[in-house]
């Protein structure tokens, strides 16, 4: 019982992750139908950006938990200039180029960072800086860290900001209009190179986000980190129905489950034969069976015959 | 207030619409029928900026607009409620009509033009926090002028208003468009229902393969032999 209940709360921590990543695939899925699979690279430079001016300020004096917040808000400003020179310089001059030819680009942009990441960082795993007291609570026989909570408790606050954003706003108004009916929108006169802009700047700016829990929680980071993180992120947005918000948080949440829940059973289920290092194995199984039996995911509104 | 000269739209290689020339004056209720496909609502979609043009000019309120920024348009004094009506399924009626006002920022008044469109169509009143997407054919049309007039257009186009309705809707539609036009809106009214579309309008002009082949005072036009045999069913 307390493994399960240990690893319902590894699910969460890992889930929630996976939740604000996948929040920046939907949103521009959403709004143009394409799947930014360069999106796991955008959470890549916000991790290894926060390394570098966390470094840059703990060095120049500043307590662990200030260089940290500096190289969040850094990284953050960074993957949202990313995201928006993405969308102008990659997506934008393919708009109405057909399906396969922004997706096989997004393909190429994440192949891209990650080299530049690569020139500008380094080939090493990189130490990601501890800014936060290594703190241990137990309930019901179960181990949470410091760690742990702060990362679920900022996805909640970030997620719970994007619906704030997204519902109660103009900009989100005219941000769902457009996903729904881009050209009745324009209309109306939202600007929808705009709205396109905005959703990859948010999208962006949650990678950044997601990109320091990742450092913070596994204290590595790498250039090629953004790569398996993206798919699982993408997963879990299919998972919920691509292109809707809420299913993107509970599809993020969900997989995290899956995936922890088999990795703590896979060893006595298959008679120790597989261990828990092939726990990446659930998350493509998910993505497998939700693609063969219900491709709209657990929220979607109607199957999607995009790209 | 609308000044069309030369409009050309077209297809790949097929002209839809071949060099057309018309006027709305301000005020006016001008209608543009024909048979489907003869180039009405290209020519609509044509002014509003929604496709471009292949050639010729709009000009508007004196302004050309025929090379702005779609988005413009609506901030120009020109609203289209386009064809098939385009309500946004997933946002609430509210929302929708809020849309309608996306260009404006004084917040009392667009309470209290929501108001006004309430009073015009009670019933969008009793939706207002349901989808669009649930409501039925007629009350999304409604909806669909609602919103166009929550941006306060000087000018009003209205793309086949009465398509795929049943008869007491498009009456009631109908009742609303000519009492927005009695209180001075211009209208520009595409329609296929000839017969409604005369009754409601000043003038007109008839659309056949693209082209203008008559124009005059919709009463007229009413009793012309040629408009009572191609376009009344007589």
């Amino acid at each position: 019982m307390d493994i399960f209940l240990q690893q319902i709360i590894n699910g969460v921590v890992q889930g929630s992750i996976y939740a604000l990543v996948a929040l920046g695939y939907t949103m521009v899925y959403g709004i143009m139908g394409l799947i930014n699979f360069a999106h796991g690279e955008v959470v890549m430079i916000g991790t290894l950006v926060t390394i570098t001016v966390a470094g840059l300020l703990a060095a120049a004096g500043l307590p662990p938990i200030l260089a940290g917040l500096g190289g969040l808000i850094a990284a953050v400003l960074c993957c949202m200039a990313l995201g928006w020179g993405l969308e102008r310089v990659a997506y934008r001059p393919l708009r109405n180029a057909p399906r396969l030819t922004p997706l096989i680009t997004a393909i190429g942009m994440s192949i891209v960072l990650q080299n530049v990441a690569m020139i500008a960082w380094g080939r090493n795993y990189l130490t990601f800086p501890a800014f936060l007291p290594k703190a241990n609570f137990e309930v019901a026989g179960a181990h949470f860290t410091a760690i742990q909570l702060f990362i679920v408790i900022v996805a909640a606050a970030t997620m719970a900001g994007l619906m704030l954003l997204i519902y109660r706003t103009k900009l989100g108004m005219a941000m769902r209009a457009t996903a729904q009916n881009p050209a009745v929108a324009s209309l109306m006169g939202v600007n929808i190179d705009r709205v396109i802009a905005a959703a990859f700047v948010i999208g962006s700016a949650l990678g950044a986000v997601a990109g320091v829990m990742v450092g913070t929680y596994y204290e590595i980071a790498h250039y090629q980190m953004g790569f398996m993180l993206g798919l699982k992120a993408f997963t879990a947005a299919v998972l919920g129905g691509i292109g809707n918000l809420a299913g993107a948080m509970a599809g993020g949440v969900l997989l995290g489950i899956i995936e922890a829940l088999g990795a703590g059973y896979i060893g006595s289920l298959t008679g120790d034969f597989l261990g828990s290092h092939y726990q990446d194995i659930f998350a493509f199984v998910v993505l497998i069976v939700v693609l063969m039996f219900k491709p709209s995911g657990l929220f979607g509104e109607k199957t999607g015959d995009r790209a | 207030m609308l000044e069309v000269t030369g409009l050309r739209v077209a297809y790949g290689g097929i002209q839809a619409v071949r060099s057309i020339t018309f006027h709305v004056g301000e005020g006016e209720t001008v209608a543009l029928i024909g048979a489907n496909g003869a180039g009405k609502t290209s020519t609509l979609k044509a002014v509003a900026r929604v496709l471009d043009a292949a050639g010729g000019d709009v000009h508007f309120r004196g302004e050309k607009i025929s090379a702005i920024a779609p988005h413009d348009v609506i901030r120009k004094g020109m609203a289209l409620v386009p064809e098939g009506r385009g309500v946004f399924p997933r946002l609430t009626v509210r929302e929708n009509l809020r849309m309608g006002a996306f260009i404006r920022d004084d917040a009392v008044d667009i309470d209290k033009d929501l108001k006004t469109i309430y009073g015009y169509f009670p019933r969008l009143l009793e939706r207002e926090s349901q989808l669009a997407g649930t409501l039925s054919g007629g009350e999304q049309q409604m909806l669909a002028i609602g919103r166009a007039l929550m941006s306060r257009p000087q000018m009003l186009l209205l793309d086949e208003p009465s398509m795929g309705l049943a008869p007491i809707m498009v009456q009631k539609i109908f009742e609303v468009i000519r009492a927005v036009a009695a209180d001075g809106m211009t209208v520009l009214l595409v329609e296929q229902n000839a017969k409604l579309a005369l009754e409601s309008s000043q003038r007109a002009y008839v659309m056949e393969s693209g082209e203008i082949t008559l124009n005059g005072d919709s009463a007229a036009l009413l009793d012309d032999p040629k408009v009572r045999a191609a376009y009344l069913g007589e």
